[in-house]
């Protein structure tokens, strides 16, 4: 019960935010900064989320993809109301914002990291790949290994040519364009030939929920421990604080206990449908 | 200290709770159910009426007596009052510089709940730990429970579908109440009085009575004792958390889903049950916007909805997320069970879907399994 | 220089067959390099050979009139490209393409076929390694089938 007057507070009313970058990644997603209109900035960490309000229209969940330490960022896809009325927020744009919420990636230091993104799944994890290209030398082996729908469909195209040179980065479409001169192919196959000691290695991976089981079985099948695969679940969110009850995951509640979860924390329970 | 009270003097304590600024809030006869309500006098308590309740069946009836309490639980729980069914969090408006947001005033008139069950107590628990108990609190419902004042009612009258005995919730009040009365039928209606707090002692000793005598005390032990051997229902509560957590894919809960409406009856009528969802809406000139909490069931598809669909679309998963919580993952999550055995859930049942019944059915093949058509 | 025999140890689809087996394999193969953008064979001709990647990426892909070639999936180190030499009628499916400086060991398909034929064991077990680079293939398209990132799935 030691929680203080201002985390009660802060839990349930929106704080606003300015708009005060946006750029387009692809079709149907936006990469938002956020800026606070009074006050200090967020701290967050790579793997958590805030709840996102657009004025009037509702509030949704959203992972933080911006670097440890900068401005809020958020990447986020138009694929409802909300999400499509955030995306349409122009610079200037008020946005509320509840959080940070959740826990982050346990990115340590030293060993081996493999970072497995699907589709809209690179986002909560590029705060990791930031954090890593900053710490290079603090890692042996590092790969990012990120899939994606289309050519067109692929997030961060610029970053991910720059994360070439310090990290082993490969890019695989799941059906290919005219002109497409890269990988085509499930991104759980790129696990088989990323160059990493399985011995060594921390996994963190983000997707959609197939894609992250497959991922992790590819890993346990080269060898990377169930305990040092990370995956991040999502399921519906009111409250992000554990009040609401909607996302739970069986014993868990992922605002509280999650997002971020150690594969076998998970894995039985993502086999059970309809949990 | 244990005093004696007639049933007259339950006006004095509705008035002496009255007169310290409480809203005191009890059950009355309303509609042809016991529910809760303000009471502005004792008079307003459902004397000479009990309840008669079954799997998807309540009524009310007259006793031969005229006992204030000799009823079970209705469809209300006190939750109404720590959890309302709907309420406005905040109001925002757009201004030229950003968004103010005024968070709804709190309700601070201190509550009275008189006639609270020992299930009900521990209902109560139950969501302070929800609510209360965790890193983040829940502001309106820290401000709505702070300073209750609870006058408890050992439960002389079980309910047909009551099973507290085996929850290990009740019929006996055992503490968190301020005052916890016994009414005694045995020829003398009398109503025993016992304080669980400073203030309930002051209260009480406001009242007109006397002091206990032994024989008191056992004609209410013996009441209470017999009321616990009465339970319209039992459950075997050993390990349900375990007996859950390797059975969610027993074929009961297919046969459960065929009967099953997905009303979501019991969750509304459970007093533990505490999912909400909010509802966000404009104004008319769309400056100003505000935020609603509702009470909200995991029997709806809606409420496991992420972009793409729902994640438990069938009624078998809906009614499992409920009654796994329900007796297992609440443990989990919570640290307790999120049953206390009041039997709402199986009175207010539509169809009369039993979770005794149920959960007797499961345990009775535990490990059956039914995998679907992979 | 590692030797044909060595790089059959350590790929999934020989890993586990007998030292006897795999010098019978490495007998029908021999080390080729492909320059970016070669053909490694055609759609519709003869397939008498299977490659397994060392370095470099391999493209299959088909030409759809109209639009072009279509890449349908890419195979990365440690990966057989063809199977087609194994299962009738010995034709290809689809183009082989380098998209990059590719080095590969290539195996003679007949050369192989007649040792099967003559050692049912070791045609049992080539059938079966080619089964199960065959389901894996499988499983991995199946995946993309689910259009997972598409709107409805993500």
């Amino acid at each position: 019960m030691a929680t203080t007057a201002t985390e009660t507070h802060a839990a349930m009313a929106p704080r606003p935010f300015r708009v005060a970058r946006r750029e387009r990644e692809t079709a149907d997603t936006w990469t938002l900064e956020l800026e606070p209109v009074q006050g200090d900035p967020l701290q967050v960490a790579p793997g958590q989320f805030t709840m996102l309000y657009a004025f009037g229209v509702g509030e949704v969940p959203i992972s933080v993809s911006g670097e440890p330490g900068g401005p809020l960022v958020h990447t986020v896809r138009a694929v409802g109301a909300v999400t499509e009325a955030i995306c349409a927020a122009g610079e200037e744009t008020i946005l509320g914002v509840r959080g940070p919420m959740g826990n982050a990636w346990p990115l340590g230091t030293g060993g081996d990291v493999v970072v497995v993104a699907g589709g809209i799944g690179l986002a909560p994890l590029r705060g990791v790949v930031y954090d890593l290209v900053r710490r290079r030398d603090a890692f042996g082996e590092a790969a990012l290994l990120y899939g994606g729908r289309t050519p067109a469909d692929l997030l961060y195209r610029d970053e991910l040519e720059r994360w070439r040179e310090p990290l082993q980065v490969d890019v695989t479409v799941d059906a290919a364009e005219p002109g497409w001169e890269g990988k085509v192919g499930f991104v759980a196959k790129l696990v088989g030939s990323a160059r990493f000691d399985p011995a060594a290695a921390t996994a963190f991976v983000c997707g959609p929920e197939i894609m992250m089981r497959t991922s992790a079985e590819a890993l346990l099948e080269r060898g990377v421990p169930a305990e040092r695969i990370f995956v991040s679940m999502e399921r519906n969110m009111q409250c992000g604080v554990g009040l609401c009850g909607h996302c739970q995951l069986g014993p868990t509640l992922i605002c509280r206990d999650g997002p971020v979860y150690r594969w076998d924390e998970v894995e039985r329970l993502m086999a059970v449908r309809e949990l | 200290m244990t005093r004696v009270i007639e049933p007259a003097a339950l006006e004095t304590l509705v008035e002496a709770l009255r007169e310290r600024g409480y809203r005191v809030l009890g059950p009355t006869l309303r509609d042809g159910a016991i529910v809760y309500d303000e009471l502005e006098s004792a008079a307003e308590l459902p004397a000479g009426w009990t309840d008669v309740q079954e799997p998807g069946s309540y009524r009310v009836e007259r006793r031969e007596d005229e006992a204030r309490f000799g009823y079970a639980v209705g469809p209300h729980s006190w939750k109404g009052y720590l959890l309302p069914p709907r309420l406005r969090l905040w109001q925002a408006r757009l201004n030229g510089n950003g968004l103010e947001v005024a968070e709804e005033p709190l309700d601070e008139t201190p509550l009275a709940f008189l006639g609270v069950r020992s299930c009900e107590l521990h209902a109560i628990g139950v969501q302070d730990r929800v609510f209360v108990g965790g890193r983040v609190q829940d502001r309106d419902y820290a401000a709505r429970r702070e300073g209750v004042f609870l006058v408890a009612v050992n439960c002389i009258e079980p309910g047909g579908t009551c099973f507290c005995a085996s929850m290990g919730t009740g019929p006996r009040a055992e503490g968190g109440y301020d005052l916890a009365l016994t009414e005694v039928l045995d020829g003398e209606h009398r109503l025993l009085a016992e304080a669980g707090s400073e203030r309930g002692a002051e209260l009480l000793a406001e009242l007109p009575g006397r002091d206990a005598t032994d024989g008191d005390l056992q004609a209410a032990s013996t009441a209470v004792d017999a009321a616990a051997s009465r339970m319209g229902r039992q459950l075997d509560a050993t390990d349900l958390h375990g007996l859950l957590r390797r059975n969610l894919e027993h074929p009961r809960w297919d046969e459960v889903a065929e009967r099953c409406l997905t009303c979501g009856n019991c969750t509304m009528a459970c007093p533990t049950c505490f999912c909400t969802t909010v509802e966000d809406a404009t104004d008319l000139t769309g400056q100003t916007a505000e935020r609603h909490r509702v009470w909200d069931s995991c029997y709806s598809v809606e409420y496991s909805h992420i972009h793409g669909g729902a994640i438990r679309p069938s009624g078998r998963a809906r009614y499992r997320q409920w009654l796994t919580h329900k007796f297992g993952t609440w443990h989990d999550q919570f640290g307790t069970s999120g049953c206390v055995g009041c039997g709402r859930c199986i009175t207010w049942c539509p169809v009369g879907i039993d979770v005794t019944e149920e959960l007797t059915a499961i345990r009775a093949t535990d490990g059956e399994a039914n995998h679907g058509d992979d | 220089m590692e030797t044909i025999d060595a790089l059959l140890r350590e790929v999934p689809v020989f890993r586990g067959l007998e030292p006897a087996q795999l010098e019978l394999i490495a007998g029908c193969g021999s080390n080729v390099h492909f320059d970016q953008g070669a053909v490694l064979f055609r759609e519709g001709d003869a397939a008498d050979i299977f490659y397994l990647v060392r370095h470099g990426t391999v493209a299959l892909e088909t030409y759809v009139p109209a639009r072009g070639p279509a890449m349908i999936e890419t195979l990365q180190p440690g990966e057989v490209v063809g199977w087609s030499w194994l299962f009738p009628p010995y034709r290809w499916h689809f183009d082989a393409r380098a998209l990059t400086d590719l080095r590969a060991t290539a195996f003679d398909g007949a050369c192989l076929r007649g040792k099967a034929d003559a050692d049912p064991r070791l045609g049992y077990d080539l059938m079966s390694r080619f089964a199960q680079v065959l389901i894996e293939r499988l499983q991995w398209t199946r995946l993309r089938l689910l259009d997972l990132y598409g709107h409805d799935g993500d």
